[in-house]
């Protein structure tokens, strides 16, 4: 049997859908636990690199951060904390905060840092506050990156979100890490097809969204050329 | 932090520390020269481009364990599951820089070429990929990094890596062996991009178009 008709077949199962550690439950687990620290990370990262793309400071130091934050293993940050604080809130959100902070610095620090000077010196010039500036001027046209950055967060997220079920908690990692412990592949494919589908509708959410919010003037930009 | 554990464990650690290297490494390689040719037919064909990058943004959507999971029917709990898993990912980091570094290549300098007489396929060997170089080193640094990282989830599937020093280490609750396998992932993933780093300087000194 191939890893679709595993996954298919569990899925269809009418018992995974009713009572405790169902489908619905893990799945709406599975948001919660992706969408709390998304939601973190953007409202740290977010202004911090608007700001360092405004002044054009700090340049550096966000492109490095970017280099080593792909090297952490987030399973090993989990495990750490684990074993340093138990079971808190903190040991699952730290990690996934961790995860997410980077691409919606970095982009989000590009993507304004990128505004052309003719751009800022006109905003500038026809008088306008600097919160008027980045309001009005910069962030629109750094839209498309900003949302670039939010999405990949919010992929990474989605799916990093599953190793959580490893150190206990629900979401669908839950059917993954189960179901290999007890040798049953049905739920390990179902869930990870399931994973896999919250990913996917994450990308399309995300198209809509730069669909409906990016300026006309300016989507052939958000594309490569 | 009992020090005494890791010249202990020396032989284990080490390894972890070599499959962790091989299964993040290989696939970088193995994805970099099948995104070579990927790469260029989505910057020369237009309508190449947009499939290729939703394909590549899906298949980067796909988390590790799920795709490890997927290919256990084919490829069971062993090394090339990993290695396949983590192929596609770099794919989807690198074809996308060769697309967008053989598209910088400014039209200027294609044309010289072909006035020397140059045809396609050598413009493209000794011109083109030449100054992409760098913002395909680039897409490479990227693959390998987030590839020795994301090995050490294989170990959730079984498949040995220093991922190995964190699952044990929790189960036995015993810290010196997770922080010895952060810092080495770490470690090997930094020391893995500033040999590449390097590289960029000798093979392509001249550096990024911008």
């Amino acid at each position: 049997m191939s890893f679709f008709s595993w996954a298919w077949d569990w899925i269809t199962t009418s018992a995974n859908w009713s009572g405790s550690g169902s489908i619905p439950q893990q799945l709406l687990a599975h948001l919660g636990y992706s969408g709390l620290p998304f939601l973190i990370a953007a409202v740290i990262a977010l202004p911090l690199g608007v700001a360092a793309g405004h002044t054009g400071r700090g340049g550096a130091a966000v492109a490095s951060l970017a280099n080593v934050w792909r090297a952490i293993p987030t399973l090993g940050l989990l495990v750490m904390l684990v074993v340093l604080l138990g079971f808190s809130p903190l040991t699952w959100l730290l990690p996934l905060v961790v995860l997410a902070i980077p691409p919606i610095l970095v982009n989000s620090y590009e993507g304004v840092a990128g505004v052309d000077r003719d751009v800022r010196d006109a905003a500038k010039g026809a008088g306008m506050t600097t919160v008027q500036q980045v309001l009005h001027v910069e962030l629109p046209i750094a839209l498309p990156l900003i949302l670039v950055g939010l999405r990949t967060a919010a992929v990474f997220v989605v799916a990093t979100a599953t190793i959580a079920a490893y150190i206990g908690l629900g979401g669908l990692g839950r059917f993954i890490i189960d179901g290999l412990a007890s040798n049953e592949y049905g739920p390990v494919a179902g869930g990870a097809l399931l994973v896999v589908i919250l990913a996917v509708l994450v990308l399309i959410l995300f198209a809509v969204i730069s669909r409906l919010t990016v300026p006309a003037g300016l989507r052939k930009q958000g594309r490569p050329e | 932090m009992i020090w005494s554990w890791i010249p202990g464990n020396g032989a284990l650690i080490w390894q972890l520390t070599y499959e962790n290297a091989y299964l993040g490494v290989v696939p970088a390689l193995i994805g970099l020269v099948i995104s070579l040719p990927l790469g260029v037919a989505a910057a020369r064909w237009r309508w190449v481009q947009p499939p290729v990058l939703t394909v590549v943004n899906v298949i980067y959507a796909i988390p590790a364990l799920a795709l490890f999971i997927a290919l256990i029917p084919s490829l069971g709990l062993t090394d090339t599951n990993v290695v396949v898993a983590l192929t596609l990912y770099s794919l989807c980091v690198i074809t996308p820089n060769v697309a967008a570094g053989l598209r910088a290549v400014p039209p200027p300098v294609r044309q010289a070429a072909t006035a020397m007489g140059f045809g396609a396929a050598r413009r493209l060997l000794t011109v083109e990929l030449p100054l992409a170089g760098p913002v395909i080193i680039a897409g490479l640094r990227v693959a390998v990094v987030s590839g020795i990282s994301l090995a050490s989830v294989g170990q959730l599937i079984g498949v040995a890596s220093l991922g190995y020093l964190f699952i044990d280490g929790e189960q036995r609750s015993f810290p010196t062996e997770i922080y010895t396998g952060l810092v080495l992932v770490i470690a090997l993933a930094l020391a893995c991009d500033l040999v590449l780093i390097g590289v960029r300087r000798v093979l392509t000194p001249w550096g990024a178009l911008s």
